[in-house]
């Protein structure tokens, strides 16, 4: 790969693909599958929504797109990492570190952590512009500014020499996304980019985000637990439990015709779609941990449709509907029963 | 009549500078409202709004500069020693984060229990462990759950030991800080469930914190929607949410996150929401009002209301339409 270029330089559309991706994590000494045979593309100038509940593996999978993760112990069972065809894993660390910020940029979700707060904001976002791009330092100073700008900041020849500390949340992360946007990348991977965030901040961090995506045509993976946020951005939605992608479509087909049971629940106890002072639909249970999934269906013992059919090992895609929406399940075609108000 | 009262509560914190030298700055300012019995009233705003300051003034975790609070009839801003213990009977609180507010080294069994032996000093171990499990069953955690520890248990289920801790007692009010934050979205159905299901059998008077404005439209009867330190909105919550009267609420309606695709927008032209600045004179919001007038430099907060006990400070309240 060539070092000096970012991936709109060159003016290459690049893919990014996880191909039947598995992962295990240290868990009490033992390495334990966490993120099985999962299988995302993601495509220039499309956002992919990647939702689920905490201890799914979506940051885990997240992580890997950018081979982050490993020094904590994550290792690689199975699948690939593709970066238009070239695997992630036969890169070598120079390359490695140039797609990383160059190619394939990392939204992370604490503003008020990912930035070190002993350096000035313009030194941390010079440091990226002269990892990736070889500019002399005017032009790296114009290029912060310009940076700065646009992500909404007016004067940012100031905030340059402002520290971390003196910045409120939605400003960091606004810091934040134009460090991730400093040499140009090709896909942003937004991992709960507006969760730490006031909900006023959030809508105006939504918007720069939907700005930038769609001014750059970079190809965005979003991952969140809010659906409010992929029905903001996404256009294609990716749906995980327990480590697998359970159902898959346009952002439309997940809206209007939820299929898998588990996206079905996820979306009816939302109180936004609720009736006030009524009793939430609920899923019963909770996301079983890694090394405690069932060996069929992993939703099966929380699912209000499960049969002894679904804890034998079910097909990759039992589902496929119209215009590639799929789901892992093998009675989407029955109602689920009104699930019973629990507790 | 109103189970708890908080009359024009203040209070200021310093802010900066060396030993507490920098500027006094007021996160409360005279907070007023009541809680009725049986029912909800949220307190809504963002952080820094001085929502939760003001629920650990009424709960007398942090003293109040000015104003009263008022339960069951007694002033209790003043009370100290036991007769404030004998006050705590009837609130409790129940906090965002139930991990950080269960003690590790104790079992399920002593957290839960803690309440009995300051209140209930004539019962036994035998006794009161019996009263435990009672009230962990009816939050829907099992008997076996006695003798563990805090760190053996999930998001949820810590919250239904906090929320048993709480209950414990038989409390008449509870206040309940920002209760299903942190959970994912179907523990929290299960947790809002579980409160609403509590507040019927045993008719008690919630006082909720919340930044979530869906979650406090599913769960409360009336809103107080808090800016700055202080109260801008307040009323049913219905109209609150139907027909806000203040710019600051219909703003932080309009911010709200869509349930569905097709709600998408473009920029909702609804004020300068890149600032983020409060005004220190006059109306607070006037810096980012997208109605400002001149006359709100000089805006001194004086609640205003219509015929239906839905009161707002603002000077040119935004039409009932």
């Amino acid at each position: 790969m060539d070092a000096q270029s970012s991936a709109a330089n060159t003016g290459v559309v690049r893919s990014l693909e996880l191909r039947e991706l598995s992962l295990s994590v240290p868990i009490s000494g033992e390495h334990v599958e966490a993120v099985s045979k999962v299988s995302l593309m993601l495509k220039p100038g499309r956002v992919l929504g990647l939702v689920g509940e905490s201890g799914c593996g979506k940051s885990l999978t997240a992580q890997a797109m950018l081979r982050l993760g490993e020094h904590q112990g994550v290792l690689r069972e199975g699948g690939d990492i593709l970066l238009d065809g070239e695997s992630l894993f036969s890169m070598d660390q120079e390359s490695l570190r140039h797609m990383r910020g160059g190619y394939v940029s990392m939204i992370f979700q604490e503003p008020m952590t990912a930035l070190n707060p002993v350096f000035s904001i313009g030194s941390q976002i010079m440091e990226v512009i002269r990892i990736h791009l070889d500019m002399n330092r005017d032009e790296t100073t114009a290029r912060a500014v310009k940076l700065l700008h646009d992500v909404g900041m007016q004067d940012a020849e100031a905030v340059l020499k402002q520290y971390p500390d003196a910045l409120s949340g939605g400003m960091r992360q606004r810091v934040l996304i134009a460090m991730a946007m400093a040499a140009d990348p090709a896909y942003i991977i937004a991992d709960e980019p507006t969760t730490a965030l006031d909900v006023s901040v959030q809508k105006r961090i939504i918007q720069l985000l939907r700005d930038l995506q769609r001014e750059r045509n970079l190809g965005m993976l979003l991952v969140t637990h809010d659906f409010g946020l992929v029905a903001e951005l996404a256009d294609d939605v990716a749906v995980m439990y327990a480590g697998q992608i359970v159902e898959s479509g346009s952002v439309e087909q997940i809206f209007n015709n939820p299929t898998h049971p588990y996206s079905r629940a996820l979306m009816g106890c939302r109180p936004e779609v609720s009736e006030p002072g009524g009793s939430l639909p609920v899923i019963a249970g909770q996301v079983p941990p890694p090394g405690s999934w069932p060996s069929g269906c992993h939703f099966a013992k929380r699912c209000p449709l499960a049969d002894s059919v679904c804890l034998e090992p079910v097909p990759v895609d039992a589902w496929s509907g119209e215009g590639g929406h799929q789901a892992r399940c093998i009675h989407v075609e029955e109602k689920l029963p009104e699930l019973e108000p629990a507790l | 009549m109103s189970v708890l009262r908080a009359d024009r509560l203040s209070k200021s914190f310093r802010r900066g500078g060396l030993w507490g030298a920098g500027i006094s700055h007021k996160a409360v300012d005279s907070v007023t409202f009541a809680l009725k019995e049986g029912e909800t009233l949220a307190i809504v705003g963002e952080s820094g709004s001085g929502k939760s300051t003001t629920a650990r003034m009424v709960m007398r975790l942090l003293e109040a500069d000015e104003g009263s609070v008022h339960l069951l009839g007694e002033e209790i801003t003043s009370a100290t020693g036991k007769e404030l213990r004998m006050l705590r009977k009837d609130i409790q609180m129940v906090f965002q984060d139930p991990f950080a507010s269960l003690n590790p080294r104790m079992k399920i069994v002593e957290t839960v229990g803690e309440g009995l032996r300051v209140h209930h000093p004539e019962m036994n171990r035998q006794q009161r462990r019996k009263k435990v499990a009672e009230t962990l069953a009816h939050c829907g955690i099992g008997e076996e759950a006695l003798d563990r520890y805090p760190h053996q248990f999930s998001g949820g289920q810590r919250q239904r030991v906090g929320i048993a801790r709480a209950l414990i007692v038989e409390p008449k009010v509870l206040v309940l800080d920002e209760p299903v934050s942190a959970l994912d979205v179907s523990v929290q159905a299960q947790i809002l469930n579980l409160l609403k299901r509590i507040q019927q059998e045993r008719n008690l008077s919630y006082l909720f914190i919340s930044h979530d404005l869906s979650v406090v439209r599913h769960v409360a009867d009336r809103v107080a929607v808090m800016f700055a330190g202080s109260v801008v909105e307040q009323g049913a919550v219905e109209a609150v949410f139907e027909t806000p009267r203040h710019p600051y609420t219909k703003m932080l309606l309009a911010a709200r996150p869509i349930a569905h695709p097709n709600q998408r927008q473009g920029d909702n032209g609804n004020g300068d929401l890149d600032r983020e600045s409060v005004a220190d004179s006059g109306c607070a919001f006037r810096l980012r009002c997208p109605f400002v007038q001149d006359d709100c430099t000089g805006f001194e907060v004086s609640i205003q209301s219509d015929e239906s006990e839905h009161t707002f400070a603002c000077l040119h309240p935004l039409d009932k339409s």
